[in-house]
């Protein structure tokens, strides 16, 4: 369904999504006794990356260079397909759920390119943890969205989410509230949230995100900070549009609800995160295969 | 009453990989407790019309049995033995996880097949049952220690209560608590039996037996 009205979503996703990590930081601030950052402060951090010089190192080559904008286009267009709670997504098609796995995987590929680039064996250690835990979470994520497909008998994203009615729920339930959890622990892995990584480190050993990126600047950096911002919001719309089944078929009462389950999935974000540690590195494949598990446990539910 | 037994249902199946992913004894066994109650209240739910002093009898005598009695034992022996993880298990905690996915297919598949033979079973608590007997036997074969063994196995008595329940409609109620009786004197036997090798050996690691060879 081509057409103006079907851009509020992603538009909306471009310039609300660095929002949400600032509700995140705003939260855990606040649950620590402290005031905190501003809200719009992730904003004012891209733009203070984007006035600044970018500065290559000899070594690199142009794969360094294209790593973050591919990343942010790729992440541009899951958004495109990524639909809005019962709003729609601007482009949909048949089997845009593999796509939208695709473009997640095609921009990872390209930051991890870009970290192997720079030939530091510090980059390159992140970017492996960063495959593995990867290679873990893509099954997780293709059962949870094979399970809304079944549930739903579509197998587009669209019709899937717009099909998750409270009827559906009832119906469903346990299967369900699986996949949300999967959802909920796929944002936390994928965003690099405190039970996985710690987006606040930096010069640690066990960090996995943060270390990819330490030799990007300037516009690069605000790039690689404003897809990660797109990436929470993409993953975030996945879990909220399950979570809040409001359709009404007004496409502005679903679009709010949508909107305030996106500031309070924010704020558990940052509520998990103040009350985790972060698992030692040895344990992050048990999560991940945990959480694997209950999109698969949800599968069989659903299938049988 | 059947959303009731699909969250049973699914919730169970979330306590098997809980007790097949943990390593600490005191976390299993609690697991194990609440597996118990859960799967307890299955005939009170199953009742058809008229819920008669059997079912609920046989209720409380599974939910006290597995439920309380049988934790608490564990717990003390635990505490008695000083033991507090399974360390190394024959098979890895992950591996052990991807193992109750096969299983759970498994019994999927199995529960398909009896669906006709058992009609009046309802089919998630057909898979349930098939699946907790498969974890059971696991847990007996893939664990170290003597103690994760009886929580195996009181996990496969789970399965088989839950098969029993489902399947067989007039068993008297003598022959449910004789059931649940021979249960508890396992229990209480192999709990003195884990108890006497962890004092004389100084470890209830069953692999250790082997040196009993003459």
């Amino acid at each position: 369904m081509p057409g103006a009205a079907s851009l509020v979503p992603p538009v909306c996703g471009l310039l609300l999504a660095p929002l949400l990590l600032g509700i995140t930081n705003r939260t855990k601030a606040l649950i620590a006794g402290r005031r905190g950052p501003a809200l719009l402060q992730p904003y004012w951090d891209i733009r203070k990356y984007l006035r600044r010089g970018a500065v290559y190192g000899d070594v690199t080559s142009w794969v360094f260079r294209l790593g973050p904008l591919v990343n942010l286009a790729a992440l541009g267009a899951a958004l495109l397909i990524t639909p809005f709670g019962g709003v729609g997504s601007a482009v949909s098609f048949s089997g845009d759920v593999i796509l939208l796995a695709g473009l997640l995987a095609l921009g990872r590929f390209a930051i991890v390119l870009s970290a192997l680039d720079t030939g530091s064996s510090f980059e390159g250690m992140g970017a492996s943890r960063e495959v593995h835990f990867a290679a873990l979470a893509e099954p997780a994520f293709f059962l949870a969205l094979a399970t809304l497909a079944r549930v739903t008998g579509s197998f587009s994203l669209t019709p899937i989410y717009q099909g998750l009615s409270a009827t559906i729920w009832l119906g469903a339930l346990p299967a369900l509230a699986l996949v949300a959890i999967t959802l909920l622990v796929l944002a936390l892995v994928e965003n690099t949230r405190i039970p996985v990584d710690d987006p606040t480190t930096h010069l640690e050993l066990t960090m996995i995100h943060e270390v990819m990126v330490l030799d990007h600047s300037g516009p690069d950096l605000a790039y690689i900070h404003y897809a990660a911002a797109l990436k929470f919001w993409v993953l975030g719309v996945l879990l909220v549009g399950l979570a809040v089944p409001v359709r009404s078929g007004n496409i502005w009462l679903d679009g709010v609800a949508t909107l305030l389950g996106m500031a309070l999935l924010a704020g558990v974000i940052g509520m998990i995160e103040s009350a985790m540690a972060r698992y030692r590195l040895a344990h992050v494949p048990q999560f991940i295969v945990g959480a694997a598990t209950l999109s698969a446990v949800a599968f069989i539910l659903i299938l049988v | 009453m059947f959303p009731l037994l699909d969250t049973v249902h699914a919730v169970g199946l979330l306590t098997c990989f809980a007790l097949l992913g943990t390593s600490r004894i005191g976390a299993c066994i609690r697991w194990l407790s609440f597996q118990g109650i859960l799967f307890g209240i299955v005939p009170v739910i199953m009742h058809d019309g008229g819920l008669t002093i059997r079912e609920v009898f046989l209720s409380a005598g599974n939910i006290g049995l597995k439920g309380i009695i049988f934790p608490w034992l564990l717990l003390r022996l635990r505490a008695r033995a000083n033991y507090n993880r399974e360390v190394e298990p024959f098979i890895g905690f992950v591996a052990s996880i991807l193992f109750g996915i096969l299983a759970l297919g498994l019994s999927a598949w199995l529960a398909l097949e009896l669906k006709a033979a058992l009609k009046q079973a309802p089919f998630v608590m057909l898979e349930s049952s098939i699946f907790l007997i498969f974890v059971g036997l696991f847990l007996i074969i893939s664990r170290r220690k003597a103690l994760m063994q009886v929580i195996g196995y009181l996990v496969l008595e789970n399965g088989i209560f839950v098969f029993g329940v489902i399947t067989v409609v007039g068993t008297p109620l003598l022959v449910e608590l004789g059931v649940l009786l021979d249960a508890f004197v396992a229990v209480f036997v192999m709990g003195i039996a884990i108890f006497h090798i962890n004092r004389e050996f100084g470890s209830m690691d069953v692999d250790q037996l082997s040196a009993l060879r003459g």
